[in-house]
């Protein structure tokens, strides 16, 4: 250890460049990491509905012969006697996409009580089976409870049903089955059902906080979600969207996505942060690592005769690259030490600045084993290199 | 001199072309990150309408419920009501200002070859026009009369009357929007401003609307509005009633030129609510606002943090490149010690050494850079391959290399001059002796 040090103390420099070196990539790679897998968890959210066989689209009606609620009709029974079609439901808007509508709900009646918003789906009595969505208390609308409702008229429905978290968020002590929920505070209705989860739109208080009311409005735009067989989907989506299409030419098909798609969409920015920090861990570890094993190439090329002279004196091979390793694990050692106090301190900074969370404890210590094993893997061809001087090269040009 | 050093230069990393490729890598891939991500920022938080960015002003009016502000901590909506937006456009004091939101709605082409398409409309007053720069290409804008009596009339962005009338002079032709026609009164030019500044709903970066038809038929036509409406207050759900209702969908800007004239205006703004106040509306603390197209994108955090998180990331991405670099610099100058110590031996002098071997490092830099500006050009692809929406933001132009390659040529002379430092430091007879 001595001689090793006293070495490193000799090119001080060298050395104190691949510390910094290896700190600040120490910093960068377990910020990035962090950041990279709190974007996965995300993304990998379960959405409570059968995302891989669903698909939506929306109906635009645009002429004035256009009749929104026969059409509706006529479209729902040709969508669910299609074969491979699970189910199909009518909806005001598609979950998961950029479009949503929420409206704030409250567990007493009153003008000041506080709120929660959530958001809003309209769905007939097929909505459940057609999402894919888990009941887990309750039951499901009834066809008598769905209301064909003009776009003009007020209305709001006897019953509804809630996510579980919106249940929680309504009604903290629980029991929300059964219990009246209010409209802004004023007009009530009765929660019949609890769904485990149904991810709806961001721009309510909570993702998962969505509510289901059973109606279709019969507006000139009506978006349907159907949910085909395992396997029928992709077969599906185009032959749904020519016969619909030429089933009427009132109104014209548009947006027709797998759900699978408008989830992607929804989480395009999460992602594409995810993938840039990948690509720049990976070329951060690659520079880091090739520079330690250029200066290792190098520090071997200069110190041949006083390898040899090792060598010639009695030392073994691998006392030679017990040297080196022990030379590079020292530098690393003192770049991880430092780079952990840069790396909670540039975390403190995005937490500060953005909305970055804290730091995971165990990031730290996971990321200084890497550059352990980095620092390691860098130095050894170098290393073994160095071993195979012969000790006649200490004889040479002395 | 000059061409000397060059030449000894080019041989010096002639002799090692691995730790040669190894330093123009590290610089390359240092330029390439940090470029890639200072391109975007760049680009995203750029002056959309240079020319007259400080005298455009947002309005912003808080209508919102008197027990919970519109957004923490005290927040004032974004957007407008429609009655309020349409008494500021009949009672304001501002020589130009207007009021507008999105829609959408079906173009009927008046061919009947072609199939109809779905449409992104704009439903404004003619001051769009001049208070936006929009270019024309045919026509121009429509008349006051047309606001003033809701004409069916309608301007066409450039792509939508390629489709339409197949990019010929249409004014004057119509176009089935709402099926209703519509006379098309002017078309634009190619036309997209980065970020789209006037209307940041759905994303900053999205592209124009594809037609643009007067506000006044809102009522007449019952045009729905297509963009985020936010409510507070539970109202009728009819037509007349969303109009009269305390739901905020639309967009105001006003063009105030002195500070005169916005202290004006603010004044009038602030009589305005209170006078709201005494029907019973307006419940909060007074909390309007006048912020100019930079400051109203700042406000509305145009420039993601992530970008600004990226960028950061990448500098320090960077200075890790330059310190590998001086490490590299450091240990191939000093392996050559001994031929410096010759030079000096002949009679060269320190600064001629350190002249020397900055004109090396100069030389490394520039090809980092050269190499760093493709590695940007691909960052730049695969980073509007993974964001929608960004083709305007991640585009090179010369400004943005010639930085490039300075930032490349600036960062290897700072990661060299100690190595040049070194060199020319070390004493001459150590080295002679050994040879």
């Amino acid at each position: 250890m001595r001689p090793i040090l006293s070495a490193l103390l000799r090119n001080k420099t060298g050395a104190v460049l691949v510390v910094i070196q290896i700190a600040i990539t120490l910093a960068i790679v377990v910020n990035a990491l962090f950041i990279v897998n709190q974007r996965l968890a995300l993304i990998g959210r379960p959405t409570g509905m059968d995302e891989a066989n669903i698909f939506s689209l929306y109906s635009f009606g645009f002429t004035s012969n256009f009749r929104a609620g026969p059409t509706i009709q006529q479209d729902l029974r040709t969508l669910r006697g299609l074969p491979g079609v699970i189910d199909a439901t009518p909806i005001n808007l598609v979950p998961m996409s950029s479009s949503g509508s929420d409206l704030t709900l409250t567990a007493q009646r009153g003008e000041n009580v506080p709120g929660v918003d959530a958001g809003i789906y309209d769905v007939d009595e097929h909505g459940l089976n057609a999402l894919g969505l888990k009941l887990i208390a309750g039951r499901n609308f009834t066809h008598q409870e769905v209301d064909y409702v003009d776009p003009e008229k007020d209305y709001t429905p006897p019953v509804v049903i809630v996510t579980q978290g919106l249940a929680k968020a309504l009604f903290p002590n629980g029991g929300a089955l059964g219990k009246t929920l209010y409209w802004g505070g004023k007009k009530p209705s009765r929660i019949v059902g609890i769904v485990k989860r149904f991810y709806g739109n961001d721009y309510s208080g909570h993702i998962g906080w969505s509510i289901l009311l059973p109606d279709v409005t019969t507006a000139k735009q009506i978006a349907y979600v159907v949910r085909a067989q395992p396997g029928q989907r992709d077969r599906l989506m185009p032959k749904v969207e020519k016969m619909l299409g030429q089933s009427n030419r009132d109104r014209t098909i548009m947006q027709m996505s797998a759900m699978s798609k408008t989830i992607a969409g929804h989480y395009r920015e999460d992602r594409a942060m995810a993938v840039i920090l990948i690509v720049v861990i990976a070329l951060l570890i690659a520079v880091t690592a090739l520079g330690i094993f250029g200066l290792a190439v190098f520090n071997v090329n200069r110190r041949r005769k006083q390898i040899g002279i090792r060598r010639a004196l009695g030392a073994r091979r691998v006392d030679i690259i017990g040297y080196f390793m022990t030379e590079s694990w020292l530098m690393t050692t003192i770049g991880v030490v430092i780079g952990s106090a840069l790396a909670v301190g540039l975390n403190y900074w995005l937490v500060m600045h953005y909305a970055v969370p804290r730091l995971a404890w165990y990031y730290v210590p996971a990321g200084i084993g890497l550059l352990w094993v980095l620092g390691a893997v860098a130095v050894l061809m170098p290393a073994l290199r160095a071993a195979s001087i012969p000790p006649a090269v200490a004889t040479r040009t002395v | 001199m000059f061409f000397y050093n060059l030449r000894l230069a080019l041989l010096s990393l002639r002799r090692n072309p691995a730790l040669s490729a190894l330093m123009i890598g590290a610089i390359a891939v240092g330029i390439g990150a940090s470029m890639t991500m200072f391109t975007v920022y760049y680009l995203m938080s750029a002056d959309p309408i240079p020319q007259k960015s400080a005298h455009l002003y947002r309005v912003q009016l808080d209508n919102w419920d008197p027990d919970k502000p519109y957004a923490p901590p005290d927040k004032a909506p974004e957007q407008m009501t429609y009655r309020d937006a349409v008494s500021l456009m009949k009672q304001g004091p501002a020589p130009l200002s207007n009021a507008m939101f999105r829609s959408f709605t079906v173009a009927q082409p008046s061919d009947k070859n072609k199939s109809p398409f779905p449409v992104r409309v704009r439903v404004t007053y003619r001051n769009f026009f001049p208070m936006f720069d929009t270019p024309f290409e045919y026509g121009g804008a429509w008349g006051k009369s047309d606001d003033a009596e809701a004409h069916q009339v309608v301007v066409l962005s450039n792509e939508t009357n390629e489709r339409l009338f197949g990019g010929e002079n249409s004014v004057g032709k119509s176009v089935k929007l709402y099926h209703r026609y519509f006379k098309v009164v002017g078309v634009l030019k190619p036309w997209r401003p980065t970020p789209r500044y006037y209307d940041l709903t759905a994303t900053a970066f999205a592209k124009p609307d594809d037609v643009y038809v007067p506000l006044s038929l809102t009522a007449p036509l019952q045009i729905q509005p297509g963009g985020i409406m936010s409510c507070w207050k539970s109202n009728g759900s009819d037509f007349q009633s969303l109009l009269n209702s305390e739901c905020v969908w639309l967009q105001f800007w006003v063009q105030l030129d002195t500070p005169t004239q916005v202290a004006a205006y603010k004044s009038f703004l602030d009589d305005y609510v209170r006078e709201q106040k005494k029907l019973g509306r307006f419940q909060r603390p007074l909390n309007n606002h006048l912020r100019n197209v930079m400051q109203w994108l700042d406000y509305e955090h145009v420039v993601a943090s992530d970008n600004s998180i990226l960028l950061g990331l990448a500098f320090m991405f960077l200075a890790v490149c330059l310190v590998n670099m001086m490490g590299l610099l450091l240990a191939k100058f000093l392996g050559r010690a001994a031929q410096s110590g010759v030079r000096r031996a002949l009679g060269a002098s320190r600064a001629m050494i350190f002249y020397q071997h900055l004109v090396e490092v100069a030389v490394i830099g520039f090809c980092g850079g050269l190499a760093g500006l493709a590695l940007t050009w691909l960052g730049l692809r695969l980073v509007s391959g993974l964001y929608r929406n960004y083709e305007g933001l991640t585009q090179l132009d010369p400004t943005l290399a010639g930085i490039a390659i300075g930032i490349a040529l600036v960062a290897a002379l700072v990661a060299g001059i100690y190595p040049a430092w070194r060199i020319c430091r070390t004493s001459v007879a150590m080295h002679l002796k050994t040879q």
